[in-house]
């Protein structure tokens, strides 16, 4: 069976029809792992006895004729930044390198009910601090479109398996673009559902106000299925929002005519790309065609939102990455002769040089003296930024701009200058500061040959819309981005 | 501007000790980032509240109330499990060096 193609709908049909076994999907997924990820670095770790034990449960149902849950046999790849219990979790740090989790984030718990069999943890800049996968502890992750280009970060490993076909789908988190921007970067889809939409329970914390959990796939459907199952309230995070759970699937194939598409001038501006411009400039034509009404808004503040996420993120991440010290587990180093050596051993041995520096940077912001400069500002412009969407949305249904400046860069090309490495980010922050939806979706082809994505934003809680549009852009644009595949439509 | 005694005294408080290479680039690093930073001063924020999260737009989180749940006894991680990653203990505590006043 040719695995290339699949999709998570093709793989559990595939299943349920008895064209082939989940432990079979299982063990053809294992054997191109083994065969292609050498290459590309996406896996950290296989967790091949529990992808066994769930593909045979799977199989048994299948056998019995009993009804198959909705992801029956789909191998997936889950970001090593959340909890798998018994498989090692370590956020791609040195100072988790031999953590077992104790107990299952509640997104790997509800994928797993839901029939999805886990292939193993994808390699990730270090507590998902990054935006080229080259922070990890362990080893980078290389583009599978061009291996001497990053595949984005800081979810670059699971963007980078659903590229190379290692997976069929998987998920990441995103605290600044770490989805959207890898899914941008490998040519792959890549949603992050509003603030509060999955829980973030067992999600292991860098900035928990901006922290999200959010599916990759092949195709806008096949994370709209991963979603629907990983959607809705959970008691163990208490930020995670009693709204109910609409079927999405009823909403992509829905026609978008007379829906109002905002496109911000600020995204357009200096430092964008050509190549990107004239993609993006391509999807909105084709949404134009498909009967939207494309309005230029501005979002005036969008130059402040990098400065004000660098300060709310480092602040946060230096509070939750305080928990690292080597007492209760991870790695401690021998040497420490009092307690606190042991502390300041054990992160000085076990952290990277990005997780230091925002370690720095974080507890500066919130020291005594520069608290109200600093962070207390940042709050400020934080809700300066979440009012230009409030206003863009009284007459807007969506949003649609550019989900990077450039396509995929070159490995080590920004490590030595952080700040260069931070404005990876500038279409995408923004998201997070505000917590609405959004996602990228490929629409074209860089000269070089590098895939490109297109982000559409919507409201809080309104991901129908966004992913609606989003399977228009999707079809709209499947010529430009790939032109030897055609993606089977949905709903038409 | 960030001098080296600021990078010691935060290093200090983070529990960071710091190459001497690592100080000096962090010097170098954090001079830059905060500078580029500095550009919030452009904003006139003195009538904006600060924004700590978004939960609360929606009635979940602490300030909304959404953190509260019945004050009832619920299932924990089991003790056996909590200390089995512990680096260093005795199978009930978690064992450290010993405690002295820096």
């Amino acid at each position: 069976m040719n695995l290339d193609p699949l999709t998570v709908d093709s793989a559990r049909t595939s299943v349920l029809e008895k064209q082939t076994t989940a432990t079979s999907l299982v063990e053809g997924f294992y054997r191109k792992i083994e065969a292609e990820d050498g290459a590309i670095g996406a896996y950290l770790t296989l967790c091949r006895e529990h992808a066994y034990q769930q593909a045979a449960y799977i199989d048994a149902l299948a056998d019995k004729g009993d009804a198959l849950p909705p992801l029956a046999g789909v191998p997936i790849a889950i970001k090593d930044v959340f909890t798998t219990k018994g498989v090692r979790t370590t956020a791609g740090s040195k100072i988790l390198a031999n953590f077992l989790a104790p107990y299952d984030a509640t997104a790997v718990q509800r994928l797993e009910a839901a029939g999805a069999v886990i292939l193993g943890k994808t390699n990730c800049d270090e507590f998902a601090m990054g935006s080229s996968n080259e922070n990890s502890g362990f080893h980078p992750v290389h583009n599978p479109h061009d291996h001497s280009r990053v595949p984005g970060g800081s979810s670059g490993g699971s963007a980078a398996a659903v590229a190379a076909g290692t997976a069929v789908a998987s998920i990441g988190s995103d605290t600044g673009g770490s989805i959207r921007q890898p899914a941008a970067f490998c040519g792959v889809v890549g949603l992050k559902p509003t603030y509060g939409r999955v829980s973030r329970y067992g999600l292991i914390a860098f900035a928990s106000s901006l922290d999200h959990v959010g599916p990759f796939g092949k195709t806008v459907k096949d994370v709209t299925l991963l979603l629907q199952c990983m959607a809705g309230r959970d008691p163990q995070d208490s930020t995670s929002a009693d709204v109910p759970v609409p079927n999405y699937l009823d909403h992509i194939g829905v026609p978008v005519t007379g829906l109002r598409i905002g496109v911000p001038k600020e995204y357009f501006g200096e430092g964008l790309d050509a190549d990107v411009r004239a993609a993006v400039d391509s999807a909105i034509q084709e949404l134009a065609k498909a009967g939207c009404e494309i309005v230029p808004i501005s979002l005036p503040h969008t130059a402040y939102a990098i400065p004000t996420y660098y300060v709310v993120a480092t602040a946060e991440a230096s509070s939750n990455l305080a928990r690292y010290d080597g007492v209760r587990y991870g790695v401690r180093a021998k040497d420490g002769k009092t307690l606190s050596e042991m502390y300041r051993r054990t992160r000085d041995a076990g952290l990277g040089a990005e997780v230091k520096r925002r370690i720095m940077l974080g507890t500066y912001v919130l020291s005594a003296g520069y608290y109200d400069a600093y962070y207390l500002k940042a709050q400020r412009v934080r809700s300066l930024l979440a009012r230009d969407f409030d206003n863009a949305f009284a007459a807007v249904d969506a949003i649609v701009t550019p989900t990077t400046p450039t396509a995929a860069f070159k490995l080590g090309e920004k490590v030595d200058d952080p700040l260069a490495m931070y404005l990876a980010d500038i279409y995408t922050v923004t998201a997070n500061l505000a917590g609405v939806p959004g996602i990228s979706v490929p629409c074209g082809r860089s000269k070089e040959g590098l895939p490109i994505g297109v982000q559409i934003l919507g409201k809080h809680f309104d991901e129908p819309t966004v992913l609606r549009v989003a399977h228009v852009v999707e079809h709209a644009m499947a010529a430009q981005v790939n032109p030897l595949a055609a993606l089977p439509k949905v709903g038409t | 501007m960030v001098t080296e005694k600021d990078v010691s005294y935060v290093a200090d408080l983070a529990y960071l000790e710091l190459t001497e290479d690592e100080r000096a680039r962090m010097l170098k690093d954090l001079n830059s980032i905060l500078g580029y930073i500095d550009r919030l001063n452009e904003l006139d924020t003195s009538a904006v509240e600060p924004m700590a999260q978004v939960a609360s737009l929606y009635g979940a989180g602490e300030d909304a109330g959404g953190a509260m749940r019945p004050d009832e006894l619920s299932p924990c991680l089991p003790h056996a499990l909590a200390v089995r990653n512990a680096p260093a203990t005795d199978g009930v505590f978690f064992k450290v060096p010993k405690v002295i006043e820096r």
